[in-house]
């Protein structure tokens, strides 16, 4: 009964989406007030239904419905509680369904953050995202209904994949889609901007604050997936360029490069159709990277069920969706001015080089996504692209960009002259100098020249961004510790945001440069009682034994780690097999620290309480994450800068004189 | 004018996306017709991973049925079918011979080592050198050989339980079945 509640919860929210992409867009047209206003309650309406679907799939999920055919295929009795809820979004069906909630749930929020802003903006912004919700829940009841009953009903579910049975991954999709979803807010505005034809700097102000935070969801999210990568395939890697990932890495690419743009769409009004363009693109990137995963036109890890039907809809929806807001755009943007003017030296350069350094990458990766399907159409034979083509071209791009950003936030809008820019940074550039000297000639270094460079360019970045801070507070005449203070819960919040994300950018080369470079993995093969020692750590094997967890049996062994004299770790690496069946499952025990990791992973059984192991040694290997950590931190504290507070404070005014405005 | 068509240029890189998608979408990428299917395999001869005195070449597939894999250490999917690997390792209607593709060996071993070793032989590739001639594009791929050494089948994308059950072992059968 339940289940049936809410498929038909899902078709009511199908119903409302198509009045909230009709009513308030034809409203705005037409200067029809009361439809315009309609745009708040269906929005909210839309997701009040979706999330009652929502709601009865977890009720499903909960009580192992196995009547219910999307269960049944991705639960199972004896699953925990905790992932009987992640296994929601554990398949094709309730992934879309949390996408559809989350997509209902941004229209809601600006349908509540919206107060301040001109009612057509707001009808045409809510009707845009209504749109793109049809195009989800259809997708959904169409061709991948989760509701669908199953008969007869059998006794056990197949159980979630056992991949997917982990904290890391129970929260790494959500906090993805979120970012995916996210950047449909931006898309809306852009879209409601193009039919307005009013593409100024307010378009930008108001945009900016939701297109920050879907990016630091999109963070957080590509962040998790990374982590869980590299704590649960037992490897020890972080990224491995597959085309999941490259599907999550492109939007998060092109949003990085939106939040800038926008920037300068803001304060100088120039960059106006680019930005649009970009805010376009970040989503279209979102809508294909579902495609490439769910249609499965292109084969990966992640892959889930592939569908030729589905992909078929995806795609007429994508045309629909990417095509009709591309021509949309060809048709007005020619009509937006260009203002602006800036001279080569200024921020606006620099931004300017930043877009077409992520833009670039994008497309790179891009290419190295689709160069099978490339290769496919046009039987062009001798391309292959694999995991070391991506990090050379990674390789080729980033450099440049870590120099720009010690110099981009320097430089002054509009104009700016190269002696001042020399004098406010030759003290950090010849520090970084020194880095890189100093690193080269140290045991650091080892033999290869990228590790001076990645940590000089490091040091380059949180040199210059110190020299940054301590430009802008030169004049305050408090201590600067006041003046910081003073600075922060005043108008700075968002300058404080640039600098730590992109600390954080600092922090993620080191990890990456260092990890890359001088971690230590070793091959064994230990008896129980052996010892071995590896990058000043002594391991030793104490042996292995069964035990039974609540759904899966498996192989633990056991691992002290001492430093010298002194045990500092206490390891229990597993070889799990998970009664739902399928392959085993690697648990590698890690025992983690600020500056280093060790790792240990069980091998294969080789006879006599014998095990092949590896262990490895991963220095610096958090600052990877912790770096994306910073940068979503930024992220976070620019949105909460006392622009848009201000914003909301007016919001709080009666709707009456608001409307009035309007 | 020349300004307008400038704003077009975003919705016609879109239009040959899709063109690229349509034509991806009416081919499952996991059965691709390789244009090597019925013809005989690329002559080549590899130094032996595990023992680089030893060769492998296109005489190693004659005589019975193989199962050519192609994988490399850096590659996810490939660690994912290892386990169904080391499984068929044991069947004796065929040998599964390993391509080590754009790998470097000592990464390539290591894996061997630590998750047991499934190929009857494993052809070192470390420059693409014999992948180009059999159209590898991707890691995982599996080719399936006959007694012959004709290439009849490829596989793209990780084996597990169900694509064996249902695609490769019914295949195995039938060549065995010609070959008797």
């Amino acid at each position: 009964m339940i289940p049936e509640l809410g498929h038909l919860a899902l078709i009511f929210a199908l119903i409302l989406a198509t009045a909230q992409a009709a009513m308030p867009l034809a409203g705005s047209l037409t200067g029809h007030r009361p439809w315009m206003t309609m745009a708040r309650p269906l929005a909210y309406g839309q997701f009040v239904f979706v999330a009652i679907a929502f709601v009865a799939l977890v009720e499903a999920f909960l009580t192992s419905d196995f009547s219910v055919l999307y269960v049944a295929q991705n639960s199972n009795s004896l699953l925990p509680g905790i992932y009987k809820v992640s296994a929601v979004w554990g398949g094709h069906e309730g992934s879309l369904l949390l996408w559809a909630l989350m997509m209902a749930g941004w229209g809601a929020a600006v349908a509540a953050f919206s107060r301040n802003l001109p009612l057509p903006v707001v009808a045409r912004v809510i009707s845009v995202m209504g749109m793109v919700a049809i195009g989800f829940l259809l997708f959904m009841l169409l061709t991948s209904n989760p509701f669908e009953r199953l008969f007869p009903v059998p006794p056990e579910g197949r159980d979630l994949n056992p991949l997917l049975q982990d904290f890391g991954l129970a929260i790494h999709p959500p906090m993805l889609y979120m970012g995916y979803v996210g950047f449909s807010v931006a898309f809306a505005f852009a879209i409601a901007a193009l039919i307005g034809g009013k593409l100024d700097a307010a378009w930008a102000r108001w945009s900016r604050p939701w297109t920050t935070v879907a990016w630091v969801f999109l963070t957080i999210g590509i962040a998790l997936g990374s982590w869980w990568a590299y704590y649960e395939l037992g490897w020890g890697g972080w990224w491995f360029w597959d085309p999941v990932e490259n599907a999550s890495l492109m939007p998060w690419l092109v949003g990085t490069a939106l939040i800038h743009s926008l920037a300068v769409t803001e304060k100088r009004a120039a960059f106006k159709s680019w930005t649009v363009l970009l805010a376009i693109s970040a989503f279209s990137l979102s809508l294909l990277g579902t495609f490439l995963v769910r249609s499965g036109v292109l084969t990966s890890v992640h892959a889930f069920a592939t569908d030729p039907e589905r992909g078929l809809f995806i795609l007429i929806f994508l045309c629909i969706v990417i095509g009709g807001s591309l021509a949309l755009y060809a048709w007005r943007a020619p009509e937006v001015s260009e203002g602006g003017r800036f001279d080569l030296l200024s921020r606006e350069s620099a931004l300017l080089l930043n877009n077409l350094l992520f833009v670039a990458f994008t497309v790179l990766v891009l290419f190295g996504t689709l160069a099978p399907l490339i290769y496919e159409a046009f039987n062009l034979g001798k391309i292959s692209v694999g995991f070391p083509w991506f990090n050379k071209m990674f390789l080729a791009l980033a450099p440049f960009l870590a120099l720009l950003l010690g110099i981009g936030p320097a430089t002054r809008w509009k104009s700016d002259q190269p002696w001042r820019l020399t004098k406010l940074l030759w003290l950090a550039f010849a520090l970084s100098i020194g880095v890189l000297v100093l690193t080269s000639m140290s045991a650091v270094s080892g033999d290869d020249l990228w590790v001076p460079i990645g940590i000089a360019l490091a040091a380059w970045l949180l040199f210059s961004h110190l020299t940054i801070v301590r430009d802008r507070l030169k004049h305050k005449q408090q201590g600067w510790r006041q003046a910081m203070v003073a600075d922060f819960s005043g108008n700075g919040r968002s300058f404080y945001g640039m600098v730590v994300a992109h600390l954080g950018v600092a922090m993620f080369i080191v990890g990456v440069t260092m990890v890359s470079n001088h971690q230590i993995e070793k091959d064994l093969r230990m008896s129980p009682g052996d010892s071995h020692e590896m990058a000043g750590y002594r391991f030793e094997f104490l042996g292995a034994q069964k035990v039974n967890g609540p759904n899966y049996r498996a192989d633990q062994g056991h691992f002290l780690v001492y430093r010298g004299e002194r045990q500092i770790a206490e390891l229990f690496p597993e070889k799990r097999s998970y009664l739902g069946g399928g392959m085993p499952m690697t648990e590698a025990a890690i025992d983690a620290g600020f500056f280093r990791d060790v790792y240990v992973s069980l091998g294969e059984a080789v006879g006599g309480g014998d095990w092949a192991l590896r262990l490895y040694y991963k220095p610096y290997v958090r600052w990877i994450w912790l770096g994306a950590a910073l940068m979503a931190l930024g992220g976070a504290i620019a949105v909460s800068d006392r622009r848009y507070r201000t914003a909301r404070a007016r919001s709080t005014a009666p709707a009456g004189a608001v409307g009035a405005k309007a | 004018m020349s300004k307008s068509v400038r704003f077009l240029i975003p919705l016609i890189i879109f239009g040959a996306l899709v063109i690229l998608l349509v034509i991806g979408l009416g081919k499952d990428p996991s059965k691709v017709p390789s244009p090597l299917i019925g013809k005989h395999v690329p002559v080549f001869s590899l130094p032996e991973l595990t023992d680089p005195s030893r060769s492998v070449s296109n005489e190693d597939l004659k005589g019975q049925i193989s199962l050519v894999n192609v994988w490399a250490s850096w590659c996810g999917s490939c660690r994912q079918e290892h386990q169904a690997l080391m499984a068929l390792s044991k069947e004796t209607d065929f040998q599964v011979v390993g391509l080590n593709w754009k790998d470097a060996a000592q990464d390539a071993l290591a894996v061997l080592r630590m998750t047991g070793n499934p190929y009857a032989m494993v052809g070192y590739d470390p420059d693409n050198k014999v992948g180009l001639h059999w159209g590898v594009y991707g890691a995982p791929e599996t080719f399936v050989v006959d007694q012959a050494g004709i290439i009849r089948y490829k596989h793209i994308g990780p084996i597990d339980r169900k694509v064996w059950e249902e695609t490769l072992q019914p295949l195995v059968a039938q060549l065995k079945a010609e070959g008797a």
